[in-house]
């Protein structure tokens, strides 16, 4: 149905929907909090070894597909055969007092934010179950209340090409859904978090899982899944990336579409349907 | 514009402080007692997760071609006390491992007789906390059997592993459970990669506990004992790292 035919009179004011569960809620703003102390207290985990590798073992001897790393006073980021001089930022970098410091990430990145990896670990580690234990619950909810399917799951007819192609243009003119149709998740917003929560959030726990050696010896197929522990190390990295670039989008689109309108919904889950602008 | 300049501003403004607030906090946070009592919590919980997962399942074993063409020396390369220089000086042929503590009969052994006994070859990953990886093949003798030949007392519930070399005079050592003791894959080894253990790697002896990050594989063990608590031993956290360093006694993750 189109959302022209059943569009409400503007009279009768905003239609204001119940958007977000509580769920959905609850685990939203935890994983603000418990997100950003994985991926900081990572990346000074990383800072240990400030080098990545493919298969299953990786140490200095080995060559190394990405590394951060310091040469006669400059900074440098080295993937592959490309090298990006990144004094000041990575590599190299100055601390709140001034003095030069040779690490990859900078200590406004980095949880706690001078070198330190076992304050680091217990961070990771400790915030790590309350990431995995809340994924799966969320996960099992969505699955049990229908969020999953109603809510995430794209319908066929929104992943006809055609429909695709148009959703792709209509946000590249930052031209959001309005009235009935911003009930719902439109399709790139499906897919967005569905890739999220059913593929970057499942491979960062796998991943973080694979590098545990214990956990290896119970289930060495975690091994053979990434292609080997140093595999693990890189995906988890990437994955780490991926989700703070996911994060950025999610953001700039949160900003775009009416920011007070979208947290206020996030909090309270309450969300004001945006008008049609045709009128 | 003007009230997006400012809208925007403020919202940047708002990120910033916002951060630089939770980056003070948690390094305050990481300094409190009760918050790092808290963030024990993790070790404790993958300690009980993990063993109840785990069971006895062994780590898992490489065949020859994985090998690393290198193998990363780690940590203390040469011990400096004059015990260890004497054992070395004799091609360690007059050293003795000693086994104490509580067990019934206290022992002392010499390589010749080491390698006589119940022994496993086993090409295993090596995962260093730090992160990186190497896999080497070990050979020597499987500790279990050795804490029954000495008679473990019933109250013993840790092993001490005692080391000839230490870091700015405080000798390194570590600590297993009889859990791991008593894993099959549980080796002090004497070989490395079909060659005696390189002074480097931890001659003459290293232990290797296959389901554990590296700082537990305790390098040139002289002495091993049983003991009840850890309380007594070093700082009482049950290693050099754990005391120094604050790493967890669980090295399982």
């Amino acid at each position: 149905m189109s959302a022209n035919e059943f569009s409400p009179p503007i009279a009768d004011g905003p239609i204001v929907v119940r958007r977000h569960r509580l769920s959905t809620r609850l685990w939203h703003w935890t994983n603000v909090v418990v997100f950003l102390v994985m991926l900081m207290s990572g990346l000074m985990i990383f800072n240990a070894h400030p080098r990545l590798y493919w298969g299953d073992y990786g140490a200095n001897p080995d060559p190394a597909w990405l590394q951060i790393g310091a040469e006669q006073e400059r900074g440098y980021l080295r993937v592959g055969t490309l090298q990006v001089d990144t004094t000041g930022v990575l590599g190299r970098w100055q601390n709140a007092e001034g003095a030069w410091q040779n690490r990859a990430f900078p200590h406004w990145v980095t949880i706690p934010s001078s070198y330190n990896l076992a304050l680091s670990r217990r961070w990771h580690l400790t915030f790590g179950w309350l990431f995995a234990g809340g994924l799966a619950l969320y996960a099992l909810i969505s699955l049990v209340n229908g969020h999953l399917r109603r809510d995430l799951l794209p319908k066929r007819a929104e992943l006809a090409p055609s429909h695709l192609l148009g959703d792709i243009a209509a946000h590249a003119r930052l031209k959001f859904p309005t009235g009935e149709a911003a009930r719902h998740y439109n399709v790139l917003q499906k897919l967005a978090y569905l890739s999220v929560l059913a593929v970057l959030l499942p491979v960062l726990v796998l991943t973080g899982l694979t590098m545990s050696p214990t956990m290896v010896a119970a289930w060495p197929w975690l091994i053979d899944l990434f292609g080997g522990r140093q595999s693990a190390r890189s995906i988890h990295f990437i994955a780490a990336f991926a989700m703070v670039a996911f994060i950025f989008v999610h953001l700039a689109m949160v900003v775009l579409a009416g920011p007070i309108n979208e947290v206020r919904s996030m909090i309270t889950g309450r969300y004001r349907l945006p008008q049609e602008k045709t009128r | 514009m003007t009230t997006l300049l400012s809208r925007r501003r403020l919202i940047t403004g708002a990120a910033l402080t916002g951060s630089a607030m939770a980056l003070s906090g948690c390094d305050a946070l990481g300094q409190s007692p009760a918050f790092r009592q808290f963030l024990s919590g993790g070790e404790w919980l993958s300690y009980r997760i993990q063993r109840f997962i785990v069971g006895d399942a062994l780590a898992r074993e490489y065949p020859p071609e994985a090998l690393s063409p290198t193998f990363r020396m780690n940590g203390n390369t040469r011990p400096e006390s004059a015990e260890w220089e004497r054992y070395a000086a004799s091609g360690f042929s007059d050293y003795r491992l000693r086994i104490d503590g509580l067990v019934a009969r206290p022992q002392s052994i010499s390589l010749t007789e080491l390698r006589a006994l119940p022994a496993r070859t086993q090409i295993t990953r090596h995962d260093c906390v730090e992160g990186w990886s190497a896999i080497g093949k070990w050979t020597g003798a499987q500790l279990g059997p050795l804490l029954e030949r000495a008679g473990l007392a019933p109250n013993a519930r840790y092993i001490v592993f005692h080391c000839a070399d230490d870091f700015r005079g405080t000798p390194y050592y570590e600590s297993i459970d009889l859990v791991e003791a008593f894993h099959p894959q549980t080796i002090l080894a004497y070989d490395m990669n079909d060659g005696d253990l390189p002074m480097g790697h931890g001659a003459p002896l290293r232990l290797r506990v296959e389901r554990q990050l590296g700082y537990k594989h305790a390098k040139f063990v002289m002495r091993i004992e049983a003991v009840e608590s850890l309380e007594r031993i070093g700082q009482g956290r049950g290693g050099f790292w754990e005391d120094a360093g604050a790493y967890e006694w669980y090295a399982g993750i």
